[in-house]
Order: structure tokens, then C-alpha cells, then sequence
């Protein structure tokens, strides 16, 4: 499976994501530079956390306007798995992939520590291999992660199972509903604040983040089986 | 030319961590009349004569970058530029 870790300037954990899929994953992984304007080429599209155009103006607000946006739409509608992390989440709601935005965290400090999530929903292309209620350790690293969303919307992620997953008893940022991630209506658009990237080897502190790319590619090569 | 004075405020409904914490500071210092703070931004835009509407061109401007109407309102007022 090929993916494209798309980098923007500001983005920051693209070597760590490049380095997820390519030597612990052992999976194709490439570099897309943000004004790319084709990624018909890739089976899954990552975009990577850090400060996208300096998070001027407001987070992910800038790079939604980037030319390889309209490329990440069109890999949406295809049904590829796009996955946004931290500010690759910001940047998937500023640009209407997914619902509702990220604010302040409600302390007003930046996080940095590993967080305990809920798997709330194992029925996605990137969460069977987890199981249904499992808690895992992952690492935060944000300022602007609280999610937020208007009654009916929250509704609707509910209704849909879209809230792939929660912190589990401490939540860092006051999001709504202690939400941590969630996927789009389609199912293969994800969004989340914590770095599963970061969570790959014993040696950085964890592995509970690889099941999320296992996931990604034991479905693609599932449906690429099934269809040959 | 005109310049356009956009402010743009969290909307009524959002929490303002900063604006509380603003408040908090306010309070400690002794002024305990103030109910509430909430914290904007202020951008300024210089505007050459154009075909389109001015109003037509800011509010796209607004709601398409320049704020996000999930979390955030916007209001506006236009004059005329003072060239330097």
C-alpha cells in the first residue's frame, strides 16, 4: 500500500509519520509537497500534525486553500482513507471534510503528554484491528484541540458511530464528549488530535499507535484481494 | 480606495478560554464590574475599486477564509482610504 504524507509549510511530524508507515509498518510511503496537484498515484493520503502556514489567521485555515486540497477531496469521494492528525484534524474541518472545528484547549496551555483513549468504534477502516471499548496509550501534543460542534451535528456523529475515539478519564483539551477523533458519514475520513505516528516502537514510549496503520492496510488489501 | 475594518469574535455560544481567563485577571485586580470578557480579532483590508460589490466581496472573503462560521461571527465597517 502506498501512501502520501503530504507536507505543508509548517508541517512537523511528517518525518515521524514517513517513518510509521515506511520502517515500522514496512509499507510505500512518499513525501507530497502541498501544491501537488495529483495524487491519483496513492492508496491512502496522511496529513501530518504541526503549525501548516505558521496557523496564521487560524489553524488549518490557510493550508485548506492549498492546491493538493482539491486532490484530497477528490481521494475522499474515491473512498481512499484519508487520515488527518492534530493539524492534519484542523485542517480536514477547516476545509469541510469532516464536521465542527478545533478551539483553544480550554486551559489555555499547550499538552504534551501520553493519554489514555477509548476505541469506540472498531467498524473502521482504521480501528479493526483494535478492539471495541480497548484502551490505548497515546501521545498529545497540541494547543488548539478541543473539539467542538453544534447540537445537531453531535447528534449525528452519535447516530452514525462517527466518534472513532475518546480520552478515556483525563480530557486534556475540554472537547465536547471527551471526543478525540472521528470519521467522517463515509467512514474513510479520519480525524484525530493524538499521534498514533509517535506510538510505533517500545523505544519512543509504545506501540498501541501501529494497530491504527495495520488497520489502514489490512482493509486495503482486503477489498484489492477481493476485487482481483 | 476604501479600507475595510473586519472584526471577527467567537460566537455567543463558544466558550472564550481566553476572554475568561482575561476576566479572571481583571477580577483579581480589583475590578469586579466587569461581567465578561470576550477576545476578537481585527483585521484591516485595503481595497481597490472593484466591479463587484464591496459587501459581496468581503462577506465571501469572511466566510470563506477569513473566519470559521462554526465557531465564529463577523461584522464590518468601510470607509474610505486615506492614500499615504
Amino acid at each position: 500500500m502506498k501512501f502520501a504524507v503530504l507536507v505543508f509549510p509548517g508541517s512537523n511530524c511528517d518525518l515521524d509519520m514517513y517513518h510509521a508507515i515506511k520502517d515500522e509498518l514496512g509499507e510505500e510511503a512518499e513525501y507530497v509537497w502541498h501544491d501537488t496537484k495529483d495524487l491519483s498515484g496513492y492508496d491512502g493520503i496522511l496529513l501530518p500534525g504541526g503549525f501548516s502556514y505558521g496557523d496564521y489567521l487560524r489553524c488549518g485555515a490557510i493550508a485548506q486553500f492549498s492546491n493538493v486540497m482539491s486532490e484530497v477531496k477528490k481521494a475522499a469521494d474515491a473512498g481512499k482513507p484519508v487520515l488527518g492528525i492534530c493539524n492534519g484534524f484542523q485542517i480536514l474541518t477547516e476545509a469541510g471534510l469532516l464536521p465542527g472545528a478545533l478551539l483553544r484547549n480550554k486551559n489555555l496551555k499547550f499538552m504534551c503528554r501520553t493519554v489514555k483513549l477509548t476505541v469506540e468504534n472498531n467498524d473502521t477502516m482504521f480501528t479493526n484491528a483494535y478492539a471495541n471499548g480497548q484502551v490505548i496509550d497515546v501521545p498529545i501534543a497540541h494547543g488548539e484541540g478541543n473539539y467542538t460542534c453544534d447540537a445537531e451535528t453531535l447528534a449525528s456523529l452519535k447516530a452514525n458511530n462517527q466518534i472513532v475515539f475518546t480520552y478515556s478519564n483525563d480530557n486534556p483539551n475540554g472537547s465536547v464528549e471527551d471526543i478525540a477523533g472521528i470519521v467522517n458519514e463515509r467512514g474513510n475520513v479520519l480525524g484525530m488530535m493524538p499521534h498514533p505516528e509517535r506510538a510505533v516502537h517500545e523505544l519512543i514510549g509504545g506501540t498501541d499507535g501501529l494497530a491504527l496503520f495495520k488497520s489502514m492496510v489490512k482493509q486495503w488489501r482486503e477489498s484489492h484481494v477481493s476485487h482481483a | 480606495m476604501k479600507k475595510v475594518k473586519i472584526y471577527v469574535t467567537l460566537r455567543e455560544s463558544v466558550l472564550d478560554p481566553q476572554g475568561s481567563a482575561v476576566m479572571g485577571a481583571l477580577h483579581t485586580m480589583g475590578y469586579d464590574e466587569i461581567a465578561d470578557v470576550r477576545i476578537g480579532k481585527y483585521l484591516e483590508l485595503q481595497v481597490d475599486d472593484s466591479e463587484r460589490p464591496l459587501d459581496e466581496l468581503v462577506k465571501e472573503m469572511c466566510e470563506k477564509l477569513l473566519t470559521n462560521t462554526v465557531i465564529e461571527d463577523y461584522r464590518y465597517d468601510v470607509e474610505e482610504a486615506v492614500r499615504k
